[in-house]
């Protein structure tokens, strides 16, 4: 909360997006009327619990344009679907198919603009199983430098792990690209739609990729819920990840067999209410209109890059206004540190994350230590962007005239 | 602009930052440490040279001993570079001014004061006799977001000292 004088400017919705009123009053409904373990239990009121959490895994399904629901493995966080993933693909044995199981001499191939939830997991894949990683590289225009493409991809690429939307630089990925370029040599595609699915029409089908993770409180939803979307022949012949209540189908004293997915990779009782209130958001956006919402957040966009590149001493970390670039606009103030940057914007209400918002190999790339980010919403007015603008603005003068 | 934003930079603070006090990496050390705040990826190397004490006394505390114990000997030099915002550049800057010259001993109440007031969210008012300069830098006790900016080189001086006594120096 800040204080009664000063208006709240939330630009950062790219950390995580405010609620609204809908997918709140969808969870209190839920835990007022229905609340019970799932999958378990004869009791009418388990049935009513079960039914609104499938239910949740039908409505987000079709949001993401998914085949079936039961493509669709709810988890923790994006993070968590990312590290399932990975975890699974390292976990197969003999009886698991081949391009399901990296062993060492593989490759995994990233990209430079990875969060540290679409890197680590991969680093620790490599470690694991001897597998190597490479990256694709990050041109001096912000977006993946594809030159070498045919270099980085090999007859040894087993997974090529990218993401959609760069949370920092706003650059939108060539995902028919990547996913044609892992085809020709059978490599499996990971996307992370974390960034992505909340601004943007989004169509697995048309996507093409084998997986995808998506984070529930980035979209409007709650915390403490993640997606993971797979292909369901790859789910259905992988190992699990988490193991234990729920995700079995029989248990003896010295082995287990597992349920077929999606319960296969939902161990322990799952994230209910936040599933209820993660399709609600999926009503809201739809309400709203995936196309309008990303025509809306574009016009942001531009008008916040033209704003800021005309202030003395900004620097724009992004590509200029253009129709593969969203709405995280970051940029670094000539000689400021971008803490000082956000604690000055914050004492105007004007709040934005400052950092290198968990991409670290990114920001060294640029020879910064971190960056001054707003990341735009549904809920951003123009006249927000303005304030942003004048707010920076006001930032550099107040720097200059203490030096 | 709110009086809270012209608490946190303040004029000492502004100072400090722009012509930072001890900076850059000298010999002879006892011991280096690196720290790295990962929530915002700020960095101090800093190295800490103790010199025995002045009367010739043994006075090193011996190896693995700890930080109650009296340490009678000099903090002849604390040298760093930090890279960060204007409040931990500052901090490193007014820390080692305040620490340098006198004892491990003297500056484990000074240590002391400046934690508690730091950590107080404006609640312990800062004592200027025993922290000097550092008063400057209580403003940022109003921001819960930026003490561990503050903190992070009396951090770095804490470890320093604890390896150069494992080290036995």
């Amino acid at each position: 909360m800040l204080d009664d004088e000063t208006p709240m400017i939330y630009l950062d919705g790219g950390a995580t997006s405010q609620r609204p009123r809908q997918v709140i009053d969808a969870e209190v409904a839920y835990l007022t009327h229905d609340n019970a373990a799932v999958k378990r239990g004869a009791h009418r009121m388990a049935g009513a619990a079960t039914d609104a959490y499938e239910g949740a895994r039908g409505r987000i399904a079709e949001f993401l344009g998914a085949p079936s629901p039961d493509e669709v493995v709810f988890t923790k966080n994006a993070t968590e679907a990312l590290n399932l993933v990975a975890r699974s693909l390292g976990d197969g044995d003999a009886t698991t198919p081949a391009h399901l199981r990296v062993v060492e001499g593989d490759e995994i191939l990233v990209t430079e603009m990875e969060h540290h939830a679409n890197l680590v997991p991969w680093q620790e894949l490599a470690r694991r199983t001897g597998a190597t990683l490479r990256w694709i590289p990050v041109g001096e225009d912000f977006t993946l430098d594809l030159s070498r493409l045919d270099e980085l991809v090999t007859e040894r690429t087993k997974i090529i792990a990218f993401t959609h939307q760069s949370n920092v630089l706003g650059t939108v990925n060539p995902v028919a690209a990547l996913v044609a370029a892992a085809r020709s040599v059978g490599a499996l595609t990971v996307l992370d739609a974390a960034q992505s699915a909340p601004h943007m029409p989004f169509d697995l089908a048309e996507l093409g990729v084998d997986f995808a993770a998506l984070s529930g409180h980035k979209m409007l939803g709650p915390t403490g819920i993640g997606v993971l979307w797979g292909r369901y022949e790859h789910l259905a012949a992988l190992p699990p990840f988490l193991t234990g209540g729920s995700m079995i189908e029989v248990v003896h004293m010295d082995h287990s067999t597992y349920a077929e997915p999606p319960a296969r990779f939902e161990a322990g009782t799952p994230p209910i209410s936040q599933a209820v209130g993660l399709a609600a958001a999926c009503d809201y956006l739809d309400a709203l209109g995936m196309d309008r919402i990303a025509a809306h957040e574009q016009a942001l966009t531009d008008r916040a890059l033209r704003g800021l590149q005309d202030i003395e001493g900004v620097r724009i970390i992004g590509p200029g206004p253009s129709a593969t670039r969203t709405g995280a606009v970051s940029f670094d103030l000539a000689g400021r540190h971008p803490h000082d940057v956000g604690q000055v914007l914050d004492s105007l209400g004007i709040e934005v994350r400052v950092g290198h918002h968990c991409a670290w190999p990114l920001h060294r790339l640029f020879g910064l230590h971190g960056t001054t980010r707003a990341s735009f919403s549904v809920h951003t007015t123009a006249a927000e962007v303005d304030a942003l603008v004048a707010g920076a603005a006001h930032t550099a003068e107040f720097f200059r005239s203490l030096s | 602009m709110s009086d809270a934003l012209h608490s946190l930079y303040t004029e000492l603070v502004v100072e400090h930052d722009k012509r930072p006090l001890h900076e850059g990496l000298r010999e002879p050390f006892d011991a280096e440490v690196h720290h790295v705040n990962p929530t915002c990826g700020d960095e101090i190397t800093l190295r800490l040279h103790l010199a025995p004490p002045a009367d010739g006394t043994a006075g090193s505390a011996p190896a693995g001993s700890t930080a109650g114990e009296e340490d009678s000997r000099t903090i002849a030099d604390i040298s760093y570079q930090a890279v960060g915002c204007a409040m931990s550049r500052a901090s490193a800057s007014i820390m080692a001014d305040l620490l340098i010259g006198r004892t491990v001993a003297e500056v484990e109440p000074v240590r002391d004061h400046f934690d508690q007031a730091i950590r107080s969210r404006g609640r312990i008012e800062a004592d200027e006799d025993l922290i000097g300069d550092g008063v400057a830098l209580m403003g940022a006790a109003r921001f819960p977001a930026r003490i561990k900016c503050v903190l992070m080189s009396w951090k770095a001086y804490e470890a320093a000292l604890i390896e150069a006594r494992t080290l036995g120096h």
